[in-house]
């Protein structure tokens, strides 16, 4: 996608281990696009109207977008004739690395926009950092994505305002959404040893870092939208490290369907 | 859900310079909603670069059954246009 050479660390110069680790790293960052394009795909056809369908099955293509970026570059990376397909749909379930927040079902439309509005905000402050990787290639995918994902975050803060601070049963669905997915949001600030090892080379974001950003602005949203902040100090995690949750299985079923029924199948 | 909204206009300008149509309606609770919805729907094939709404209400219409009077008596009036003239030959770049 760009000129590598110039990169501060070139892919030819990396360890066979430094290798594995940006691998690993690249498919943390894209797993969890992918699967919330996934999640938002589902909804093709079946969203609560047919402008909201659309919005969100735009988000769901342009996460798609980024994510064949990613996986392109993990593939050339990778070696060894693998292909960006190969990676997003042959691998098991304990290989997915993307966070937990991501893979939970479309409940209702509330569980739905509260889940892109706990990603949207980490996202963007994400890609905002990832702009200044030593590592081009990621930096460059960074700053294509940043309007798109600009426009995620605009979306989904606009509904969380409108139906927190909207009728009786939207302020209640939206506020029980936010208690049960608050617990998966811990996990976007943990860091894998993939993370730690790209950090000390200029190449991941730090997450931990993201973390004060993160909350003073969803609960700045939230409060504007009339909602209770979670005091549960207790949070979930694992899905960073491929253990994930009861629901992942079936997402990969579906996802990975085709590839498997038809090996190699193409457009 | 969508019941309870109203219904909007869509207009949109396809480049800078160029007036802006009207390219369809969406349902919407309000303005703001609107344009994001039209954003949505109507650019994705970046069709656009601005977006007007209106709500539908505020359009007044011809009724369809006045058009008898209303445009049929422009029919027979070639002379309205400006083709029905013979130029000059000395007139050029008309």
């Amino acid at each position: 996608m760009n000129d590598k050479s110039t990169n501060s660390l070139p892919l030819g110069e990396m360890s066979e281990g430094q290798r594995g680790l940006l691998y690993n790293y690249i498919l943390g960052i894209a797993d969890n696009s992918m699967i919330l394009g996934q999640r938002l795909g589902e909804l093709c056809g079946h969203g609560p109207s047919l402008e909201t369908d659309i919005a969100c099955t735009n988000v769901s293509l342009d996460l798609f977008g980024q994510v064949r970026n990613y996986f392109q570059y993990a593939a050339e990376i990778a070696g060894e004739g693998k292909t960006e397909d190969d990676i997003a749909f042959l691998r098991k379930e304990r290989e997915y690395k993307n966070v937990l927040l991501v893979e939970q079902p479309n409940t209702d439309f509330a569980y739905t926009i509260v889940r892109q509005f706990l990603f949207d905000v980490y996202h963007l402050l994400f890609l905002e950092q990832m702009q200044n990787s030593e590592d081009e290639t990621l930096a460059a995918i960074a700053k294509k994505s940043i309007k798109e994902v600009s426009y995620h975050e605009r979306f989904s803060t606009d509904w969380i305002k409108r139906l927190g601070d909207g009728s009786e049963e939207s302020q209640q669905r939206i506020q029980k959404a936010v208690d049960n997915l608050w617990t998966y949001t811990d996990e976007l600030f943990h860091q894998t040893t993939a993370d730690k090892a790209m950090v000390s080379i200029g190449v991941a974001v730090d997450v931990t870092t993201l973390k004060d950003a993160y909350y003073a602005k969803v609960n700045s949203v939230l409060e504007i939208a009339t909602i209770e902040i979670p005091e549960s100090k207790w949070f979930q995690k694992g899905g960073k490290n491929g253990v994930h949750t009861e629901h992942f299985g079936f997402l990969l079923a579906d996802m990975q369907y085709m590839q498997r029924t038809y090996p190699g199948m193409e457009w | 859900m969508k019941n309870n909204w109203p219904l909007w206009e869509v207009f949109i300008r396809s480049k800078n310079g160029l007036e802006h149509k009207h390219c369809g309606s969406l349902h919407a609770s309000d303005a703001e909603m609107a344009l994001v919805n039209a954003r949505d729907v109507y650019t994705r094939r970046m069709e656009g670069v601005s977006i007007w709404v209106v709500e539908s209400k505020n359009i007044t219409a011809t009724n369809p059954d006045n058009n008898g009077e209303l445009f049929e008596p422009a029919q027979d009036k070639v002379y309205r246009h400006p083709t029905f003239y013979k130029l000059p030959d000395e007139l050029k770049h008309m």
